[in-house]
């Protein structure tokens, strides 16, 4: 029940949100969350959308009560304290329980998306992400595909004290790299997030993915991206100097582009890249090949 | 109270008039911290070691003029029973917040054993951590990780048995809980032969039982490829029996305080805050050991 | 419990010093060697407002940087440092020892006792907090410059720190020591030092609020302590406590931290709802509604502080089930807390409301607090935190629940008591302009935080995209003049310690505080109740 109202809710909001403007990120408004590219995102926004007016509604009535009584009960009103009024064991149970309502009515959806967010079964595909200070590298499990991914020359030489430039001159300040990760739509791809020096976390908002990359773990997660599309996304734990400077872009593209990206990426990099795996993990094609 | 006419007897609480003892005990720690800090990184410019000398000297200072400033307040009979649970309270919370000192490290030995440790080496929910990282790791325990960390260079090492020196420390201790448990109704019935007598007992059993821990310790590193740097086995074995063994010292040392005042003749049968204090240290000792023994040796 | 206590003289041995020696000690010693609780009490809060003052300067640093994209004054790394000793001297030098500050002063005064319990440790547990901090910013000098990854200190960068670790390591087992001591003394003096009659079902909220603070210190900063320990081993000793190599896990790290840490934001939060529970019905002059129930809200969110800590871990790749356990038990904080808004409402309804500086700082704090609440209560919700999770969101979230909550609670507290401190009125006028620069600006500078959070920009970071610029520039103008007007606070307090109109001994004449520390002349005599006071109805607080 809850849902469907969530539903309705989120898709007159989502109407609203959509006329206000939005830069840099796709699909991004300057003051709310995206609503994003994936089953998981859109159920991720619907859930932030539904608690953010839960808590609005809950703040009308809490906050009305507070005002009303800074209005009504001034002694420059006249207003005379009735100093019997004191406790009602009455009222303290209804506000006890009320709340307890609406926060089992908020876990419900809440753990329905969770439990779908952490359900990595039936991939079509995996990439295992690894972050460094500060880069991240990039492997198509099975495909002998390896390649790191790092902040764009022209953010990097703006962003320098002193450079001179204006950050407004640089498209997608801070937020390019030279080789976005690449991906085809509509599939389910798991990403194995792991990190090798000190903890990263691989955040890209219109997935709804953020994932900690932990040094000597590895940590699941996965999208199903449903739009062709550049999207953008940051390190999102702090890991030393250049933190701000690791951006992380996904290029989304149809399924015949990315079979011809990732035939041409092969036939340029294969030799190279299939050592590279090897070394890195031994064991690892055969027991996480989707 | 002992003496008459002691602001004690008219029932005030006393409340001491200024003291230098903590500022001087915060210049200590200062002087201390400072001194380990430099002694770690190694500092050149000023040698750490002689700074961190130094704040061990101004503690033991600090101690014995602290410490003496009460017991001499105490035996003058400023103190009424307010004061006494003020202090018995006190000590009971600082007990406490050492019992958590010591949940700590616990909880990181059973997060090794319990999640860590299956991660990675491929149970539960995190099967690829084992899978892309750490192929060839069973996991286990004892272990030293995946990696094997540790002084052999093929990585083996023993852990220690909880038969033997482990079983005798259990036994040390077990048994000063009960010396001192004599000692205290001694104190209280008067018998003063018996009550120094089965406090020296306990301390000299706690002395043996850091004795013990020593040869221990050298066992584990000379013969048994057990160390500090033993992966998670030797961390968590290490820092548990380390700081545990510590304060068996400083119980220790604070028995033979007490026990060198018994011979001056201080404490009387219903005014003996600092012999019950030490005493109710020594069973948390008692007790951490007990702990220890299960989870670290035995377990 | 017959209390009451002795002036000894100079020499505490000889009894032949009478009673009724009130000669105050002079000169540097009577700071030095304090063991008056109200001496102690001074000394925590003026060296919290300085700590409050460095802390801020530390923040006007960030937003500055913050003020457009590009790297504009200070390099990443010293951008780091700054962020990662802000939250250190705001939390552990500003917001605690304020508080520490406060029981000092009012405990005391509040149960009848002569003292706190335990003088000579209360002096102990301030002075080390000046060497503890002397110790923390020294490492600004060394190579490598100061702690630069973040107050939580996650290894394993803060692994990779240089001299600056051990110095922040044991600064803050220093720390640590102290709120230790400071919480022993709390309890020691609500436990054993109540005046005859004064059960606990009387006593002041306040008092009730500390006393369950204390519990969660004692029961918290050990834990800590462990935790940097394990740390400094890793660092120096090669142990391996959250290296996976040898079978550990950095993540490891992040749980003990945060059952210290989740605990302590409630350590920031507990006396503040203990102050404004004796503000508000002094102004409304009616009593606190639901006394017992507030205590029972208090003792239940102290609870279940100790499980929910892994709410701040969602992105770690915790198992599924943990993540479900966390999300809910997280959420339930929200009930109990609950009943304290509603509680403080109700304490309002059918009252007769004035709008002293202290009012107005307890009814900020209520709007504001329950802003960040519910913020908060987004977070808990773990789907949604995945997007949440270090970002300005984040940021938003706990400067409302600790700039407009505990740092407000403690300006209020700070009017409330002043008078009887000094014996002076202050000038309203001035701390009713005080408050309204600060409510307002608060929201300038932290609201918009929101807005930057979700729109995508991480936290800890020293330079962003374009598209986040305006609302950074509207945070950091709020910033500056937030931060601009605390200079107000102190104008009023050096002149309110100055002089000003004698205030009387109920301080709040025309309004109903309630509590034993209105029965004594404003300013309270330097030594609290020698001989315990009389409990009558009037005196304490009527509970039923
Ligand atoms: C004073 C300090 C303080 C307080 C009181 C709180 C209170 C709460 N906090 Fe906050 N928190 C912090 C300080 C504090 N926090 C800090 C410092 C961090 C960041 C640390 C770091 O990473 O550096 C943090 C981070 C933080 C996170 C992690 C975010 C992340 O990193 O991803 C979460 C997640 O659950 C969270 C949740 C909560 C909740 C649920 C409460 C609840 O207690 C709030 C309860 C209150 C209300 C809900 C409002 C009043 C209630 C009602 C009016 C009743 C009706 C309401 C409902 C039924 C909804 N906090
Ligand atoms: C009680 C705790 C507390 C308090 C009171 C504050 C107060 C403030 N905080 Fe802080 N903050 C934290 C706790 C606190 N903070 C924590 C825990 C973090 C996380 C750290 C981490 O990520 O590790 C954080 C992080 C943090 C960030 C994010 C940094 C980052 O992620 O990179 C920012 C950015 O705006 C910020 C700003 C401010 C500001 C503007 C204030 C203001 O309220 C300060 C106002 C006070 C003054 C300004 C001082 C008084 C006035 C003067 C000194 C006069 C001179 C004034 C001028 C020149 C204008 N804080
Ligand atoms: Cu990588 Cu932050
Ligand atoms: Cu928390």
């Amino acid at each position: 029940m809850f849902d469907v109202n969530g539903k309705k809710l989120t898709a007159v909001l989502a109407g609203l949100v959509a006329t206000l403007p939005a830069w840099g990120y796709q699909n991004q408004s300057s003051y709310n969350m995206t609503q994003g590219v994936t089953p998981v995102a859109h159920e991720v926004y619907a859930l932030h959308m539904i608690i953010f007016w839960v808590c609005v509604a809950i703040a009308v009535v809490v906050f009305g009560a507070m005002i009303y009584s800074l209005i009504a009960f001034r002694r420059s009103n006249g207003a005379v304290a009735d100093r019997t009024l004191t406790h009602s064991t009455k009222v303290e149970i209804i506000w006890t329980t009320i709340p307890v309502f609406i926060l089992i009515a908020m876990a419900i959806p809440a753990a329905k998306t969770l439990i779908m967010m952490e359900d990595t079964r039936n991939s079509e595909m995996s990439i295992k992400i690894t972050g460094h200070q500060w880069q991240w590298q990039y492997e198509y499990l099975g495909e002998g595909v390896m390649f790191y991914s790092r902040l764009s020359q022209n953010s990097n030489e703006a962003r320098q004290r002193g450079s001179g430039i204006d950050p407004a001159t640089v498209k997608d300040y801070l937020l390019s790299v030279d080789h976005p990760l690449v991906v085809p739509v509509d599939t389910k791809i798991r990403v194995l997030i792991t990190g090798n020096d000190v903890i990263h976390a691989w955040w890209v908002p219109d997935f709804a993915i953020k994932k900690d990359a932990i040094p000597g773990f590895v940590n699941e997660s996965w999208f199903k991206a449903e739009k062709v599309g550049h999207y953008l996304g940051q390190c999102a734990e702090l890991c030393g100097r250049d933190h701000g400077f690791m951006p992380i872009n996904v290029d989304v593209l149809s399924k015949e582009d990315y079979a011809k990206w990732l035939a041409d990426k092969k036939a340029a990099a294969a030799p190279a890249a299939a050592t590279a795996l090897n070394v890195s993990a031994p064991a690892a094609t055969a027991a996480v090949a989707p | 109270m002992a003496n008459a006419h002691t602001p004690a007897d008219q029932g005030k609480y006393y409340v001491p008039h200024g003291s230098p003892w903590p500022f001087f005990g915060s210049v200590s720690l200062f002087v201390l911290m400072l001194g380990a800090a430099l002694t770690l990184e190694g500092s050149d410019s000023i040698p750490g070691s002689y700074v961190l000398m130094a704040g061990f000297a101004l503690i033991f200072v600090l101690f014995y003029g602290w410490f003496g400033k009460v017991i001499e307040e105490n035996q003058a009979g400023m103190y009424n029973l307010d004061v006494d649970r003020s202090f018995r309270m006190g000590m009971m919370w600082f007990i406490f917040s050492e019992v958590m000192f010591f949940a700590a490290f616990f909880g990181a030995l059973f997060y090794a054993r319990n999640l860590s440790i299956p991660w990675l080496s491929g149970e539960g929910a995190k099967h690829a951590t084992h899978a892309l990282i750490w192929g060839s790791y069973e996991g286990g325990w004892p272990t030293n990780g995946p990696l094997k960390l540790g002084p052999h260079a093929d990585g083996s090492f023993e852990k220690m048995d909880a038969v033997g020196l482990p079983a005798i420390n259990t036994l040390l201790l077990l048994t000063s809980g009960v010396t001192i448990t004599v000692a205290h109704h001694a104190l209280r019935a008067g018998n003063r032969a018996v009550l120094s007598i089965f406090l020296a007992l306990t301390f000299i059993l706690g002395f043996i039982f850091v004795g013990c821990q020593a040869l221990e310790y050298h066992e584990a590193y000379t013969e048994r490829g057990l160390q500090l740097g033993t992966g998670i086995y030797g961390s968590t074995f290490f820092m548990l029996t380390g700081f545990h063994g510590l304060h068996v010292t400083i119980g220790a040392i604070m028995l033979t305080v007490i026990w060198l005042r018994t011979l001056k003749g201080h404490f009387t049968a219903d005014n003996h805050f600092a012999f019950e204090a030490v005493a109710w240290y020594w069973h948390f000792v008692d007790v951490v050991w007990l702990g220890l023994f299960v989870f670290v040796y035995w377990l | 419990m017959a209390h009451a206590h002795t002036h000894d003289g100079v020499n505490h041995l000889d009894h032949s010093h009478d009673d009724h020696h009130h000669d105050k000690p002079t000169g540097i010693g009577r700071w030095l060697y304090a063991t008056n609780h109200k001496d102690i009490g001074t000394m925590y809060l003026v060296f919290s407002l300085i700590m409050f003052f460095m802390g801020g300067a530390m923040a006007m640093v960030i937003r500055a940087e913050l003020w457009s994209p590009g790297l504009q004054f200070v390099d990443p790394l010293f951008f780091n440092s700054m962020t990662t000793t802000h939250a250190l001297l705001m939390i552990f030098g500003a917001v605690m020892p304020a508080f520490v500050g406060l029981a000092n002063w009012m405990i005391p005064l509040q149960v009848g006792a002569p003292d706190m319990a335990l003088p000579r440790m209360n002096n102990y547990s301030f002075w080390i907090l000046p060497f503890a901090f002397t110790l923390l910013l020294s490492s600004f000098f060394t190579a490598g410059g100061g702690p630069a990854g973040g107050w939580t200190m996650y290894p394993p960068l803060a692994l990779q720190a240089g001299t600056s670790f051990p110095l922040m390591i044991f600064a803050i087992h220093l720390m640590g020591a102290s709120s230790i001591m400071g919480a022993i003394n709390v309890i020691v003096t609500i436990m054993n030092m109540r005046a005859p009659g004064l059960t606990l079902l009387k006593l002041p909220i306040f008092c009730w609020a500390w006393l369950i603070t204390a519990y969660l210190l004692i029961a918290v900063m050990p834990v800590l302590a462990g935790a940097v320990t394990m740390l400094l081993t890793d660092h120096y000793f090669g142990t391996s406590f959250f290296n996976p190599a040898g079978g550990g896990d950095p993540v490891m790290y992040q749980h003990i931290f945060w059952f210290f840490g989740h605990p302590e934001v409630y350590i920031l939060i507990l006396p503040a709802f203990g102050i404004v529970s004796e503000i508000i019905p002094t102004f409304s002059r009616k009593p606190l509604f639901g006394y017992e129930a507030m205590i029972y809200a208090t003792a239940s969110i102290a609870f279940l502080s100790f499980i929910v800590w892994a709410h701040h871990m969602f992105t770690t790749g915790m198992p599924l089930a943990g993540q479900m356990f966390f999300m809910m038990s997280t959420m339930l904080i929200a009930v109990p807390t609950g009943v304290k808004v509603f509680n403080w409402t109700t304490t309002m309804w059918k009252g007769s409301l004035t709008f002293e500086p202290p009012m107005l700082f307890s009814l900020a704090f209520l709007f504001l607090f329950t802003i960040g609440g519910f913020s908060g209560l987004m977070l808990a919700i773990a789907p949604a935190d995945f997007q949440y999770q270090d970002t300005y969101f984040v940021v938003a979230h706990f400067h409302y629940v600790l700039v407009s909550g505990a740092v407000f609670a403690i300006m209020a507290s700070v009017y409330y008591w002043l008078p009887k401190w000094t014996g002076h009125m202050y000038s309203m006028a001035l701390a009713k302009t005080h408050f309204w620069l600060s409510a307002v600006f608060v929201n300038v500078l932290f609201f918009p935080q929101h807005f930057l959070g979700l729109a995508g920009m991480p936290r800890r970071i020293p330079d962003y995209n374009t598209q986040f610029t305006d609302w950074n520039r509207v945070s950091s103008l709020g910033g500056f003049v937030f931060g601009l007007s605390q200079i107000l606070f102190v104008i009023v307090i050096i002149q309110c310690v100055r002089g000003g109109p004698k205030a009387s001994a109920k301080v709040w004449d025309d309004a109903t505080p309630e509590g034993l520390e209105w029965t004594v002349d404003s300013p309270a005599p330097y030594h609290s109740f020698e001989t315990p006071p009389v409990i009558t109805e009037e005196n304490t607080h009527p509970s039923h």
